[in-house]
């Protein structure tokens, strides 16, 4: 019975987080930036949806929607406000760029992260789940939202697979994170790939923002810890590699819900980050890491 | 360019300084205001009804007049729910802006930081809503230098014997439920509660099955929910504050067949409704006042007038707050001075009938110095419940409107 709520909670849970690792690699992979605004991305996404659907009552799905919406154009706003001009920059030398696109993302999110605290104050919000009620599945009581968070996961996942591997887009996408250059000399304009990535990356956000606050509700409180634990699954599974990051996805996430249950629900977090800790030491490149 | 601006800067301080001396010297004609510093969480539901209900008091006293001629004015701060936040804003209301006594705080850890700095700068200082026994059980230890601080809202102590008096109407006698699991956030202001419900729940009939402490954190309550359904308790009697959204949805999401009863202070909050998507619907709550319940004839008439202006009604926080105000006034009209002892020596005589009830302090002798009084024809608190989307006095039965019901996925085992 326990065996199987741990199996249940622990794969939303790792699927949930696996939606909102990939982005963020994503972006890494292609475009060496490492997005530390990604929480209060997937925040925004997650309390648009919210004052959406309770407050303007939209209803539901466009609610939804919006959320993603938003969590679009916060990913674009974050692209060409504060990671272009960076990147663009002739004052900065090259070799710092990394550090700077670093500290401008992170207090980006900060301010996101104020702005939602002063508008909307620092009380966790949830989003009204699309569907409601539970359903038994081997005798564990699940709500049939839980279900579908683990469904849209592994959809949305798959077709990212697919806009990846099976079109010229995903093609190009793939080839600019091998080598920017090549893909240059082949005519392509890669500041267009680095729209589609930063567009591609604001959906998975939003919709991994909006299904988090469906299924356990968000904060402003909750920007750092969405950031963090989007890093460190990605450290883990090797910086840049999207298969790496959804296999730590559930390791961490089955590390934290046995953690949660066989331990105590107040160190849920610790075992997953002593697991990092030991990663980086004997694999300092990740699970699936190329460097 | 940088010329330009100097320029510009140069101009724009010298108009502030203008017009603070203009400011400055404009109010020493008028009788000198009293001045009440405002510290609070103005980004959080329970702490945004602080400043904001301290407003409405002063503005109704100043349209009457004021206090012998002063108006009130009213400095607020923004502490971001921290300490050190809340330091900086006590010491600035305190040596620069000037103020007389200070309203503080719906949080224990911040009230206990602020303690020893009102001692220090010799400022009355009150809080409208943290909880902790040691705030008053240091006035008691230390008199002559912590005597500056009240607390204007009930102990922890108080808040279990509050939930256990009303548990025992409602849940032992009516429902005749037998036993409680304890769910608590591991802060300050719990492990006094956590103290009390221990040890007045079996006395009223409810047998502990287990006590659950989270860190205040967390956010996936699921294997919390589910360790408390494995003890099988008639009821959970919880001690909330910091969290309030994430448990009360997930509790609905998951259906939770087991009711929750206790604190849970967001929920005092009108806003609480609308934050859960009306998950809260059954949820039981300890309140000192709430919307349209007439504990005394002032608090139907404030939370009206509270919901006219700010679009809401207040949290627990806002009723505390609102009396504080009107006896801070009181207290410097009777010590005809907003000298600090004597404004003290005044605040120890409080007798006043407020929106929560009637506030009087425990004296220097009492172990709660400075608390104010728990009991009947003084404050007793009540027991409300979220039905149909607004909040429902249901105990004690003098103001009582409703019976309580519960949503149907809750399996009541009696």
């Amino acid at each position: 019975m326990r065996v199987f709520q741990i199996l249940i909670d622990g794969f939303a849970i790792s699927a949930l987080y696996a939606l909102g690792a990939t982005g963020f690699t994503l972006i890494f992979g292609v475009s060496g930036v490492l997005n530390l605004s990604h929480g209060a991305i997937m925040v925004a996404a997650a309390v648009a949806a919210w004052a959406a659907a309770s407050v303007l009552n939209v209803g539901t799905y466009a609610g939804a929607l919006i959320g993603v919406g938003v969590a679009l154009l916060t990913a674009f706003a974050t692209y060409f406000a504060v990671v272009k001009p960076i990147q663009a920059s002739r004052r900065i030398p090259n070799e710092e760029k990394e550090i700077f696109v670093l500290t401008g993302t992170l207090l980006w999110g900060i301010m996101i992260q104020e702005v939602i605290a002063y508008f909307f104050t620092n009380n966790a919000k949830t989003v009204l789940p699309i569907v409601e009620g539970v359903v038994e599945i081997l005798g564990v009581r699940t709500p049939k939202n839980e279900i579908f968070t683990a469904i849209v996961c592994c959809l949305v996942i798959a077709l990212l697979w697919l806009l990846v591997n099976r079109t010229r887009t995903g093609k190009a996408v793939l080839a600019a994170s091998m080598n920017p250059r090549g893909v240059t000399l082949l005519g392509l304009e890669l500041t267009n790939i680095y729209i589609v990535v930063w567009a591609i990356y604001g959906i998975l956000a939003g919709i991994a923002g909006v299904l988090l606050g469906m299924f356990l509700g968000v904060s402003s409180y909750s920007v750092g810890p969405l950031t963090a634990s989007a890093f460190s699954i990605v450290v883990l599974g090797g910086l840049g590699s999207v298969s790496g990051s959804l296999i730590a996805a559930f390791v961490v996430g089955y590390l934290e819900t046995l953690t949660a249950y066989l331990v105590s629900p107040a160190y849920r977090t610790i075992p997953a980050l002593l697991l990092l800790v030991f990663v980086m030491y004997i694999r300092p490149q990740g699970l699936l890491g190329r460097r | 360019m940088n010329n330009a601006l100097s320029v510009a800067l140069r101009m724009t301080l010298g108009l502030a300084a203008t017009s603070a001396v203009l400011a400055t010297s404009s109010a020493a004609f008028a009788a000198d205001p009293i001045r009440i510093g405002v510290i609070a969480e103005a980004q959080a539901i329970a702490g945004a009804s602080i400043p904001q209900a301290a407003q409405l008091a002063a503005d109704e006293i100043n349209a009457s007049g004021g206090v012998d001629g002063r108006k009130i004015e009213i400095v607020s701060y923004d502490n971001h729910s921290s300490s050190a936040d809340s330091v900086r804003a006590f010491q600035r209301a305190v040596n620069e802006d000037k103020v007389n006594a200070v309203i503080a705080s719906y949080i224990s850890e911040v009230v206990l930081a602020l303690e020893p700095w009102a001692s220090r700068l010799k400022t009355p200082f009150v809080t409208p809503g943290a909880a902790s026994n040691e705030i008053s059980k240091s006035v008691h230890a230390d008199y002559a230098k912590n005597k500056y601080t009240f607390h204007g809202y009930l102990t922890s102590a108080a808040l279990a014997l509050s939930v256990c008096d009303a548990a025992k109407d409602l849940l032992v006698e009516k429902m005749h439920m037998k036993s409680a699991v304890i769910m608590s956030e591991d802060a300050a202001w719990t492990k006094p509660l956590d103290v009390g419900y221990e040890e007045c729940l079996p006395k009223i009939g409810l047998k502990v099955l287990d006590h659950i402490r989270f860190s205040p954190d967390t956010t996936d309550f699921t294997p919390i929910f589910n360790k408390i359904e494995g003890s099988k308790p008639d009821v959970i009697i919880t001690g909330i504050s910091h969290v309030g959204v994430q448990p009360t949805v997930q509790w609905k999401n998951q259906q939770v067949p087991i009711p929750m009863f206790g604190i849970s202070s967001q929920a005092t909050n009108e806003t609480f409704g609308k934050d859960t998507n009306q998950a809260a619907e059954g949820v039981l709550y300890q309140g000192v006042s709430g919307p349209g319940v007439a504990v005394t004839p002032k608090s139907v008439p404030f939370a009206e007038n509270f919901k006219k202006k700010f679009g809401n009604y207040p949290s627990y926080a806002g009723y505390t707050a609102y009396d504080e105000v009107y006896y801070i006034a009181d207290a410097v009209k009777r010590a005809g001075s907003t000298d600090a002892d004597k404004l003290v020596d005044a605040l120890e005589k409080t007798d006043w009938e407020g929106t929560i009830g009637r506030v009087q302090f425990y004296g220097k002798d009492d172990p709660f110095t400075h608390s104010i009084k728990y009991g009947k024809g003084l404050i007793t608190g009540l027991m409300l419940q979220w039905q149909d989307g607004k909040q429902s006095a249901v105990w004690p039965k003098e103001v009582a409107k409703v019976d309580i019901k519960f949503p149907s996925f809750i399996k009541l085992s009696n």
